[in-house]
Parts: structure tokens; C-alpha cells; sequence
């Protein structure tokens, strides 16, 4: 009686284990089984690179998306990682321990913000902002612009390569520091010298997973992105990413309009899975 | 004499030099670290600064606006109330973690615990995990378009919306009850096992009530993500904004109800103090997992 209790139980686990397996296999296969007949019908190379997304006369090109996507990365990563990475250093580093006690749960709860408070501080704060330089430099446009989206991105990408960072640069042995005190470095040179280089490869993933977050971001970035979907033509001027477009067209797209959309999606998990692979391998690289 | 003053006046004039250039390469040195200093210092301060605005903006705007007719049982288009929007919350919250909880325990059971090491499946299981937890919600928020809502009809829901969200924080609640069982000592089994309980016994009454602190600081973790969630949910659960009669009906979490009152453009008022609660609920979140961590690690 027992014994088949144990084996009915340790069956069980190994099924819900296989739950996950079951999940990631369903999602591939519903959206690719959608999204590669779009794809087929519209042309793989004319989807991927047209400069044109009319879905009224039924031209779906995502290249201005696959563009808009990441040049608000990047522009994420300019302003996140600088600010993220040496944030990090400071609170490993550098931070006497009652300041640590206050500042690591702010980062917590940076972390925790939902991506709609983000966009919405966005709207009402940002968007005016990059108005006005706007108008300061007499470029015009109504502030949603690439300009704003990175920064907001930016700032969501702050808590995930802080904590990351942080903790892989107190992950290096105490030792290296102290070696680099003993041949008279000053303390800030052992740091920035000597541990966060033997810390790259872990900082490296916390960027590799900022680059993930903020390119699959969807809410914050259609609140302050404008979303015109046109090739992105400047800093100040609006674009698309691929998340906006789901988001902004599912809502009423029919037919090849609602699959083309699904294959967008296609493309970002593609990306998605780059950026994954990625991360793994760094983490690998940590590992040996 | 002249010869003696000569010398005196060198030793004097290299004494001086090499003074100067000591204080200069030491200057020098100060000046990188110092200049190291500083730019951690101000991008610690951009960090807090960042943090001190978003919250300090939200809370001056939003906190005058939050009034006793926000929180009326009905929604109707003169008082925009978040109260179905709550109440969608958290039956969405319940629903998810009932599906996910169970589920990401037992397989986390079956890593630790009953796995053999070196187990091909073991490697496949945490890849999936892994990949899982990188793809984006909008990504997920497709596929239970797809899937829950179109291909098994039960259209825009709120067992939908749950559902998705399920599979998203699956990899969340396996991985941090996976830690939290790994970090029961052997000791503890051992122990059982020498007493005569049998593997399920030893599972069920020894290592998990060990491992509760650590599995519900991941619970609550996936609460955050859950009560935050927009884009998963806007194609799944729907956006309409009343509570719906039973579980097939579709019904916005507050998340949504911010989004959709924003999008209106009509109610900013409300839509900041949607902002506060959110940052309530999220901060109140956080404060526990961050207790419970706490708890976890003084033992």
C-alpha cells in the first residue's frame, strides 16, 4: 500500500515538472503555427525589412518596429547601465551600512513599481519635459518621443542591474581587494580595478537581462513612445516598438492584419530568446 | 664657499622638485580616486533621486484625490470607482496562485527531492524555467489569446487572465521553492528516514515546513507581478469594469482599470489615485517578502 502511495506520488511530481516543458512548448507552437503562415504569406524578407506598415492596404513591413525596439534599448541601456553599474559598485562598496539598510529596499520597490506607474509617471512628467526641450531647440513634436521612452526605460532597467551587479561584485573574493590595498592602491582603485573587472562577466548578464526587460516592455513604452509606426527619424520624435504594436492593434485586427500581428510577436520572442541564450551562456562562463 | 653654496642650493632646489612633484603625482592619485568616488556618489544619488520623485509625484498628486466614492461597490461613468477593480484583483490573484502554486511546488519537489543528479530531464526542466521567466508579458498575453481564449473558447475571462498569469509566474515560485528546499539541511531527512518515514512522509512533514519562509517569500513575490500585470491581461481577462458574475466573465485588475482610465484621458484624477494604491499594495508586497527574507536568514 505504501509503496504504491510512494510511486504514485513521486509519478505526480515528475508530472508537474513537466509542466513547464508542456507550457513552453504550447506557447511555440500556437504562436509560431500562427504567426509563420503570416509570415509565409506576406513574404519572410518583405515582413522582416519593408519600411511600410499600412495593415488598411495590407502592407505589413515591421522593420520601422524591429528599429523602434532597439533604438529605445539602447537608448536604455546609454542612460541605465552607466547609472546602474555604479550605483552597484557604490552599494557594494563604497555604502556604510545604515545607508545600505535604506537604500536596498527602495531599489526593491523600484523593481516592484508595476510598468504602468512607470509609464503613467512618464506621461505626466516626462512627456511635457522632452516638450519643452523640444521647443528649446526648436525641433517641435509633442514630447512622445524616442527620447522618453528610453529614459523610462532606463530608470525600469536601474533595480534589475543594480541587484545583479551588487551581487555578483560582492561575490568576488575578499582577497583580491586586500591584494590590491597591499600594493598601495587607494581603496576606490582596488575596487574599480581590480573587483569589478573580476566581476565583468556577472555585470555583463545584468545588463544582458536590463536589454530583455526593456525590450519586451510593453505598457510604459506605448504611454510615452508616441507610436507613429514610421522609420524612426529622431530623438525627440515619436516611434513604435514591436510590443506597442501588438498591444495598440490586436484590440480590432481580423484576419492576416491579427496575424501579422502575432508574428510580430514571433519576431520579439526570437529576440527573446537570443538575449536568453545569451544569458546562459555568461552564466556559464561565471560558473567555470 | 661659492662651492658649499652651490651644493647647498641644488640639494635645496632637488629637495623642492621633488617635493612639488610628490604632492603632484599624489594629487594626482587623490584626483582618480576621488574622481572614483564621485561618480559612484552621483550615480547612487541619480538612483535615489530618481526614486524620490516617482514616489514623491505620485503620492502629492495622487493621495488628495483618493475619496470615498473611489471606493463605491459600483462602477459608472460619473464616479470611475476602483472597487470592482479590486475585488477583480484579487480574485485574479487567488486563481492564479491556486493553479501556480501547487503546481511549481511539486515539480520543485521533484527537482530536489526525487531527481537522480545528472538527470537529462532535470537540465531541460530549469532551461524551460529559465527561458520562461525572459519572455515578455506582452508574449504571454498573446498566447492566452491564442490558446485560452480563442482555441479552448472560453473567451475574454477572468479564468483566462488566470491562467496566463499562471504559466508566467511559474518559473518565479518553482525557483525560489527549488532554493528553498535545497537550503533544508540533509541532516533533516537523514534524521526522518532513520526514524522509518518513508519519502513522501519525510517530503511533506520534515523538509517542507522548513522550507514555508523561503517558498512564501516567492508567493509573494508572485502576488507583485500579478497585481501589476497589464499586458498580459488586456487580451485575456479584458477590460470591462464591473465584477463579473462568475469566472468566465471578464473583468479589469486595477492595473488595467489605470490603463483603460488613461487611454479615456477623462478621469486623471482617478487614474493617480489608482497609482498610490498600486504603489500601496506593491510597497506592503515587499515590505513582507522582505520580513520573511529576513526571517529566512537569521533562521
Amino acid at each position: 500500500m505504501n509503496h504504491i502511495k510512494e510511486k504514485c506520488a513521486s509519478f505526480l511530481f515528475l508530472l508537474a515538472a513537466c509542466a513547464c516543458i508542456l507550457a513552453i512548448v504550447l506557447i511555440c507552437v500556437f504562436l509560431f503555427a500562427n504567426g509563420l503562415s503570416a509570415m509565409t504569406e506576406i513574404g519572410p524578407l518583405k515582413f522582416l525589412l519593408g519600411r511600410e506598415w499600412k495593415p488598411g492596404n495590407n502592407i505589413y513591413g515591421i522593420f520601422p518596429m524591429i528599429l523602434g525596439s532597439m533604438s529605445v534599448t539602447a537608448g536604455a541601456i546609454v542612460l541605465g547601465v552607466p547609472v546602474g553599474v555604479l550605483s552597484a559598485i557604490f552599494l557594494a562598496k563604497f555604502c556604510p551600512k545604515p545607508l545600505h539598510k535604506i537604500i536596498s529596499p527602495m531599489v526593491e520597490l523600484l523593481a516592484g513599481i508595476p510598468s504602468i506607474v512607470y509609464g503613467f509617471f512618464g506621461l505626466v512628467v516626462l512627456v511635457p519635459a522632452v516638450r519643452e526641450l523640444g521647443r528649446y531647440f526648436g525641433v517641435g513634436g509633442n514630447g512622445s518621443s524616442m527620447l522618453a521612452a528610453s529614459v523610462i526605460l532606463g530608470i525600469m532597467i536601474l533595480p534589475t542591474i543594480i541587484t545583479v551587479s551588487e551581487s555578483s561584485i560582492r561575490a568576488v573574493p575578499d582577497s583580491y581587494y586586500e591584494g590590491g590595498i597591499a600594493l598601495g592602491a587607494t581603496h576606490e582603485k582596488s575596487v574599480f580595478f581590480i573587483v569589478v573587472p573580476a566581476a565583468k562577466s556577472g555585470i555583463f548578464s545584468s545588463i544582458v537581462l536590463g536589454v530583455g526587460r526593456a525590450i519586451g516592455e510593453t505598457m510604459a513604452v506605448v504611454m510615452v513612445a508616441g507610436n507613429q509606426a514610421r522609420m524612426p527619424t529622431g530623438l525627440l520624435k515619436g516611434i513604435r516598438t514591436m510590443t506597442a504594436n501588438i498591444v495598440i492593434e490586436m484590440g480590432y485586427a481580423t484576419d492576416l492584419h491579427r496575424e501579422a500581428l502575432i508574428a510580430t510577436g514571433v519576431v520579439l520572442f526570437a529576440f527573446i530568446l537570443v538575449i536568453n541564450l545569451l544569458f546562459s551562456a555568461l552564466r556559464k562562463k561565471v560558473r567555470s | 664657499m661659492t662651492i658649499f653654496r652651490n651644493i647647498v642650493f641644488s640639494i635645496a632646489i632637488f629637495l623642492i622638485v621633488s617635493l612639488l612633484s610628490y604632492i603632484l603625482r599624489k594629487m594626482l592619485r587623490q584626483f582618480l580616486s576621488v574622481f572614483l568616488r564621485c561618480i559612484t556618489v552621483a550615480a547612487i544619488t541619480i538612483t535615489i533621486g530618481v526614486f524620490l520623485l516617482l514616489i514623491g509625484y505620485i503620492l502629492v498628486k495622487g493621495l488628495p484625490h483618493i475619496t470615498p466614492s473611489l471606493f463605491a461597490f459600483e462602477y459608472n461613468s460619473e464616479n470611475v470607482s476602483l472597487f470592482p477593480a479590486l475585488i477583480n484583483t484579487l480574485t485574479m490573484t487567488l486563481l492564479s496562485l491556486v493553479i501556480a502554486v501547487p503546481l511549481g511546488i511539486c515539480s520543485a519537489i521533484y527537482l530536489v527531492e526525487y531527481a537522480k543528479r545528472g538527470n537529462r530531464l532535470v537540465t531541460i526542466v530549469r532551461m524551460t524555467a529559465e527561458t520562461l521567466s525572459g519572455i515578455p508579458s506582452i508574449v504571454y498575453g498573446l498566447f492566452g489569446l491564442l490558446f485560452f481564449v480563442t482555441a479552448m473558447g472560453w473567451g475574454y475571462s477572468i479564468l483566462a487572465g488566470a491562467f496566463t498569469l499562471s504559466i508566467m509566474i511559474l518559473p518565479l515560485i518553482m525557483r525560489t521553492t527549488e532554493e528553498a528546499l535545497c537550503s533544508v539541511p540533509d541532516a533533516y531527512r537523514e534524521a526522518s528516514f532513520g526514524l522509518g518515514a518513508g519519502k513522501l512522509r519525510t517530503v511533506f512533514r520534515i523538509v517542507l515546513p522548513s522550507a514555508v519562509p523561503g517558498i512564501l517569500a516567492g508567493v509573494i513575490l508572485a502576488i507583485g507581478r500579478i497585481v501589476g500585470e497589464t499586458a498580459a491581461l488586456i487580451y485575456t481577462a479584458g477590460t470591462v469594469a464591473g465584477v463579473p458574475d462568475n469566472l468566465m466573465g471578464s473583468g479589469r485588475t486595477l492595473a488595467i482599470h489605470m490603463y483603460a482610465l488613461q487611454s479615456e484621458g477623462m478621469h486623471v484624477e482617478a487614474s493617480y489615485a489608482t497609482a498610490v494604491i498600486l504603489l500601496v499594495m506593491v510597497a506592503g508586497i515587499n515590505a513582507l517578502s522582505g520580513f520573511l527574507a529576513r526571517k529566512i536568514t537569521k533562521g
